[in-house]
């Protein structure tokens, strides 16, 4: 009879974390199909192309770094971010964008920096903004318009074709600038009458975009529900953009109105799948709420005074940079003591 | 309804205490042998007073602790000592300890008990010193000897008298049960406490998972202030520091004991112990023990004599051996595995799971930190469970400390709730163990640098007297010269050597005179020589006498100069010329010899 030894707690009831990167990808799919339904197969297709890139790509770097393969791609979380850039890139982005844009994400972004929890930045947000330098066109131009699957969305096959086309054609008559990108390049010349009139923006808030939004909305209510991410950085992020748009961008005539900051773009996917990115974001809670409220304020002063029409991956990134910076400075008073102790141990050992 | 606080954080893990709360609480009976550990709790280990071989009686005191802090271990049964040595012990490390063997003799004959009546009408402090003697310490976790508990520093009056019958920790019902059958005497031994303490508010925290033992409470303490407050089902309610904060809303200072705000926590084994030390004048010679796990048949709770080992008691539960996979002294949460279960039974132990392997799984490989911060929601301290796991794995102790790594009572709701199944609270065993090397390590380090300093000083000390002597030296043989001088003066001048010329003639003269008796002294040895052109043999003998004699003086002269300037190494100087001493007689011998053999002119030689 050997008894096992191990130090406690001999209990544990954990949610690894292979199974709390599926529920994000579960989550997800609420947004994915009315991507679907109001913008085509392109997103999908995208989503499937980029998570099996992911995980080529990681199984590969895996390999050379003579780690575990199959212990590492469990977990999921290549899987997830190529689910995020699947869900982020446009529509028709030619299938070489999105893999360059997966595979710097996994390879440079994600396992050169040590690989899971060791990133200091967005893996899914690097290969973003990498594309989006690189290709400006192939990143702004792809977008579909909202054509619902039921009248106007080009089928499978032709969004087929159109992704790994080996020509970089754009098929203008799928494609449409998005809600975000018309209202800040034309209200500059017209009324904000005038520039609703635009199909772009349909009935409601944004042709398609809002009902994509309160779809990733619903997911990430689910994802607090669950408690896999906490409510402090999806509602500082939004709470900034409120706060901005009401602060400076009130007129109609001269900046996007708050609900297509809400509503349009990737709003929601970033504040619930994006920002709350666990080993990029801050960790106490109140370094939750400074970290989303500054993705927040970047966001608005891109999208409003800035050259890109949407914002999420360089907020994002530039809100990691001072990850480190804002945990030094929040850490929670601790049971017993008067106040936090912040900052690094003082020289004097106090 | 009392007025209740939470505690952030916190986890709520699957109780498993309805399987050892079916059955009343058993005897255990009387094993066959008894294993009484010298050291039970902090402190002090007991010397043991009574001899192998001699007979005791249930409640005789068998060991007490005469210097520091700790309390006395009696005999739980009538019996012989069959040994004192060293036993595995009940400890995280598996450690052999001193301990008394006693031989139960199967009669459990009583010594003579001395119960109080009324101890209201006793002195305070005869009370707490009869606590002392039935060998009280803290039932519920480390054992701090119970009478020094009460009596907290002058200066910090307690206000509030908490009972923790939280019993947070799942598995575990031993206090459950007590307060259910024992509810009596646990209030008894409440009200002692109290009469002690002299506190404004005196409450029994229960978690609200307990109906029975609050309802058996409740109606003990009708009639009096005690409150009973049902705080929610959460671990680790049960943690001093939680207890405090949600009974009182105050925060132990970190560092502190919850005197210093006026609290204090007594544990419900330890009130039923005062009880029967009070009223019946028995001491502390046994405890309730829950046994439980799926590898035990009959899971329950058991009155055990101090000192019964585990094996017995794990036989009482009807242990099936084939399914254990591990043996757990405490809770799922806070316990620790057992190598052996040889070891016996003492004051502070309150439950053993018999867990098999589905029940309690080894944990899946430890993947890396996502920093999800689950640990951070999860830490009833406030800490930042994560940044701590970071710094103790990088040895980063200092940061770790910033950190407040000791404000962390290892509770492993952290790790319970790991996606990563990091064992975070080993991290963080590990990081305080080197931390507290270090520290003493320094400790050591200044003793050794201050021993140094302090012997440098002293060298530098006796190095000046000795200046200051030798120089009282040079002045004193300066004044003798002076004198000389001046009597010389004075003799010239009284004309006795009118020729100062011819004084200092006769001064040349006579250092002349002394350098010949000198040379001729040297010179003696030389006509030895002469023989030594026929006997080669005679010859090297003589050499190595010379080179000999040479070394010796040379010796002697380092050690005299040694001596003078009481040098370190005069020992040995001494040594070294007592040796050369040696080398330079055994030379004469050998020469003597040789000479003798000769027979022609070698008397002069060996007559030396």
């Amino acid at each position: 009879m050997a008894l096992v030894q191990q130090s406690s707690p001999h209990a544990r009831n954990a949610r690894p974390t292979s199974r709390v990167m599926l529920w994000v990808i579960l989550a997800a799919i609420p947004g994915l199909i009315a991507q679907t339904l109001f913008f085509g197969w392109g997103n999908l297709i995208n989503v499937v192309w980029c998570i099996a890139l992911a995980l080529a790509s990681e199984a590969a770097i895996l390999k050379l770094r003579s780690k575990p393969v199959s212990f590492f791609l469990k977990d999921n979380t290549a899987a997830v971010t190529g689910l995020l850039l699947g869900l982020s890139l446009p529509q028709f982005a030619p299938w070489w964008v999105s893999a360059i844009a997966v595979i710097s994400a996994i390879v440079v972004a994600k396992q050169l920096y040590g690989g899971l929890g060791s990133n200091p930045f967005n893996p899914a947000m690097v290969g973003y903004a990498l594309a989006l330098i690189s290709f400006p066109v192939a990143m702004t131009t792809n977008w579909a318009q909202a054509a619902t699957l039921w009248g106007g969305a080009p089928g499978v096959g032709e969004t087929l074709a159109t992704i790994f086309s080996a020509s970089q054609t754009t098929i203008d008559a799928w494609t449409m600038a998005t809600p975000l990108d018309e209202y800040k390049h034309k209200i500059a010349t017209h009324t904000a009458a005038e520039v609703l009139q635009h199909p772009t923006f349909g009935d409601l808030v944004a042709r398609g975009w809002e009902w994509v939004n309160l779809a990733f909305l619903a997911g990430g209510l689910l994802l607090i529900w669950l408690r896999i991410i906490t409510w402090h950085i999806p509602v500082a992020f939004l709470a900034a953009i409120v706060v901005m748009s009401l602060a400076f961008g009130s007129n109609a005539d001269l900046y996007a109105p708050l609900q297509l900051h809400l509503l349009a773009g990737g709003t929601m996917l970033g504040a619930f799948f994006i920002a709350t990115d666990p080993v990029s974001a801050a960790t106490s809670h109140q370094g939750k709420l400074i970290y989303g409220a500054g993705i927040g304020v970047l966001v608005y002063l891109i999208r409003t005074w800035g050259n890109y029409p949407d914002a999420i991956a360089f907020s994002v990134l530039l809100m990691n940079f001072a990850v480190p910076f804002i945990d030094h400075y929040t850490p929670p008073r601790t049971y017993g003591h008067h106040k936090a102790k912040r900052g690094v141990p003082s020289k004097s050992g106090g | 309804m009392t007025q209740l606080w939470d505690f952030s954080g916190g986890v709520h893990p699957s109780e498993n205490k309805h399987q050892s709360t079916g059955r009343p609480i058993r005897r255990a009976g009387i094993p066959e042998r008894l294993v009484l550990p010298l050291q039970q709790h902090i402190g002090e280990p007991a010397e043991v007073i009574v001899e192998v071989g001699e007979r005791v009686l249930k409640g005789q005191k068998i060991a007490d602790v005469t210097t520091g802090m700790g309390v006395p271990v009696h005999a739980s049964t009538s019996g012989v000592i069959e040994a004192i040595e060293l036993r595995p012990v009940p400890h995280p490390s598996g450690m052999s300890d001193w301990c008394v063997v006693l031989k139960p003799d199967g009669e459990d004959q009583w010594c003579q008990l001395e119960p109080i009546g009324d101890y209201h009408k006793l002195d305070r402090e005869a009370v707490l010193d009869l606590i002392r003697e039935a060998g009280i310490a803290g039932m519920g976790g480390a054992g701090f000897p119970t009478d020094i508990k009460l009596r907290p520093p002058r200066d910090r009056k307690v206000e509030t008298l908490i009972l923790n019958g939280a019993e947070c920790e799942p598995y575990i019902t031993a206090d459950d049960m007590t307060m259910r059958e024992h509810a009596a005497e646990v209030v008894n031994g409440l009200k002692v406490m109290a009469w002690i303490l002299r506190p404004s508010r005196c409450v029994v925290g229960i978690e609200d998972n307990k109906p029975e033992a609050i309802a058996a409470m409740r109606k003990a303490v009708q009639g009096t202030q005690i409150e009973i407050a049902v705080i929610p089902t959460k671990y680790p309610s049960g943690g001093e520091k939680q207890l405090v904060q949600i009974l009182t809303g105050l925060e132990v200072p970190s560092g502190g004991i919850p005197a210093d705000i006026g609290v204090m926590c007594q544990n419900v084994g330890t009130a039923m112990a005062v009880s029967r030390a009070v009223f019946e004048g028995k001491p502390l010679i046994s405890r309730i023990v829950t046994v439980t796990g799926k590898a035990v048949r009959e899971p329950g709770n058991f009155e055990i004599l101090v000192g019964t080992p585990a094996s017995y008691l794990l036989e009482s539960g009807g242990l099936q051996k084939s399914q254990l996979n591990r043996l757990v002294l405490g809770g799922p949460m806070m316990g620790y595995t057992l190598t052996t279960d040889t070891i016996p039974l003492v004051k502070t132990s309150n439950c053993i799971i018999a867990a098999t392997a589905d029940e309690l799984p080894a944990p899946p490989p430890e993947q890396p930190c996502i920093r999800c911060s689950q640990c951070a929601e999860a830490c009833p301290m406030e800490l930042l469970p994560q940044q701590l796991f970071w710094y103790s794995k990088a040895s980063e102790f200092e940061k770790a400390e910033h950190l407040n790594l000791f404000d962390c009572i290892e509770c492993g709701a952290c790790s319970y709730v790991c996606p990563s199944s990091i064992p975070l609270v080993q991290y963080y065993r590990y990081a305080k163990d080197e931390i507290r090397k270090q520290r003493a390590e320094q400790l050591k380090s200044d003793h050794a640098r201050e021993r140094f300093e302090a012997r440098q000083a002293r060298l530098e000390r006796e190095q000046q007297e000795k200046e200051l002597r030798r120089k009282e030296r040079a002045k004193a043989a300066a004044e003798a010269q002076a004198q000389k001088q001046t009597e010389a003066e004075q003799s010239v001048a009284q004309g006795e050597a009118t020729d100062e010329r011819a004084a200092k003639a006769a001064l040349v003269q006579q250092a002349l005179e002394r350098k010949k008796a000198k040379a001729a002294q040297t010179a003696e040895p030389a006509p030895a020589a002469a023989p030594a052109v026929e006997q080669p043999d005679i010859e090297t003998l003589e050499k190595q006498l010379m080179q000999a004699e040479t070394k010796l003086s040379t010796m002697q002269g380092m050690l005299e100069e040694a001596r003078a300037q009481q040098a370190d190494n005069v020992e040995k100087l001494e040594r070294a010329v007592a040796k050369n001493h040696d080398r330079v007689e055994r030379a004469r011998e050998a020469l003597a010899e040789a000479r003798g053999q000769m027979a022609d002119n070698t008397s002069d030689a060996s007559s030396e």
